[in-house]
């Protein structure tokens, strides 16, 4: 961008001397580097923070744990959650050796096991959700239980290692 | 007819005003901007309806990959890194770290080398570390190394918080054998770090 030189008029008498330099400076590429680094330091900006599920395990008992210490829980409160292969997903009511309700087959969608939870959570008083993982199990279906959890407000529930009968059941299914 | 003369006016727009914008506007994003450490993971979050953010600084975050590898990070708030290699040096005499080293350490983002290749990792530079194959910490019982370093994280900064970034696919055992780990150090709260999704609760009220 050239400079227009702008002719100063009505100066009578002009003196001759030296000649009057304009002490404009054109700014544009200033600006064009300015917004240049502007445009860096925007696309390098982490702007998300990442969001996070917050999660309280139990302290881990230290020495022998008698069976006065441990709350029993009732088996018609107990509802377990068994997440298999293959994001599949089963629940029980009761004991796995002897269910209240059987072992049925869901799967993380809407009308899967947030239904039975919203439903189980309406008509059991108390109700404590055991959620037990396969060792076949990935990261993500554990994720989207404790985040059903959340969904459903539910506040009673553990994190269980899977028992014997547990598979069996699986297994027999 | 008279012709009507149109003045000729200069184009030029005073760019001063413009310059002072762009200027203010880079300053506040070079003082806000947090530079991402280079990570030489990468994992794909599950996602949660949580709506808790994270904090910048005092974190300590342990990073599981889809094949079930460990990595450990910590931020380098007040020098947080220095003191737990120093810390770790003491507690393991057989690793001496040379100040090279000792720097590398602190600017490397997430480790995932056994303590007898961190040396060797260490002394690599930058293009190599992200060629090197990272085995992971390991995490048996027999050899816990990850229970190691998150003591020695929370001693180099006890107000650290512990984070679990988890991939989706990550198999659960290796998350299992993590989080008792952690319940071995008395760490019993922490969080999972997950995306956003939306909650179909509030969805119902719209």
């Amino acid at each position: 961008m050239a400079e227009l030189e702008q002719k100063e008029v009505g100066k009578k008498g002009k003196k001759k001397g030296r000649k009057k330099m304009s002490t404009r400076v054109d700014l544009t590429p200033m600006v064009d580097l300015g917004f240049l680094l502007v445009t860096f330091f925007m696309l390098t900006t982490t702007f998300s923070k990442p969001q996070t599920m917050e999660i309280n395990l139990p302290v881990k008992p230290k020495g022998e744990v008698t069976q006065a210490d441990q709350n029993e829980l009732k088996a018609s409160k107990a509802l377990t959650i068994l997440i298999g292969k293959d994001n599949k997903l089963y629940w029980y009511l009761g004991l796995a050796t002897a269910p209240i309700e059987g072992l049925t087959e869901t799967n993380f969608s809407a009308d899967g096991i947030r239904k039975v939870l919203l439903e189980k959570n309406r008509t059991i008083k108390d109700m404590v959700v055991l959620i037990k993982p396969t060792d076949d199990a990935v990261y993500k279906n554990v994720v989207d239980i404790l985040d059903e959890m959340n969904i459903s407000n539910i506040n009673r529930y553990a994190l269980v290692d899977i028992a014997k009968e547990d598979l069996d059941l699986i297994n027999k299914l | 007819m008279p012709k009507v003369k149109i003045p000729r006016k200069s184009t030029l727009v005073d760019m001063t005003a413009m310059c002072d914008v762009s200027f203010l506007l880079l300053t506040f994003f070079m003082l806000t901007t947090v530079f991402r450490a280079d990570d030489s993971v990468i994992v794909d979050n599950p996602s949660s309806i949580s709506e808790i953010k994270l904090p910048d600084t005092d974190i300590l975050n342990i990073t599981i990959t889809k094949e079930g590898k460990v990595f450990f990070s910590i931020d380098n708030k007040n020098f947080t890194r220095e003191k737990l290699l120093a810390k770790i040096t003491e507690k393991h005499p057989q690793l001496k770290f040379t100040p090279e080293e000792e720097k590398s350490f602190v600017l490397t983002g997430s480790i995932g080398v056994p303590l007898n290749q961190l040396q060797g990792y260490l002394a690599l530079d930058e293009s190599e570390k992200k060629m090197y194959p990272q085995p992971g910490i390991p995490v048996d019982s027999t050899n816990n190394e990850l229970g190691d370093w998150i003591m020695q994280g929370r001693l180099s900064n006890p107000g650290v918080r512990i984070t679990l970034n988890g991939d989706q696919g990550c198999p659960w055992p290796v998350v299992r054998k993590v989080m008792n780990t952690l319940q071995d150090k008395n760490v019993n709260k922490f969080n999972l770090i997950t995306d956003l999704e939306a909650d179909p609760n509030k969805l119902k009220g719209i």
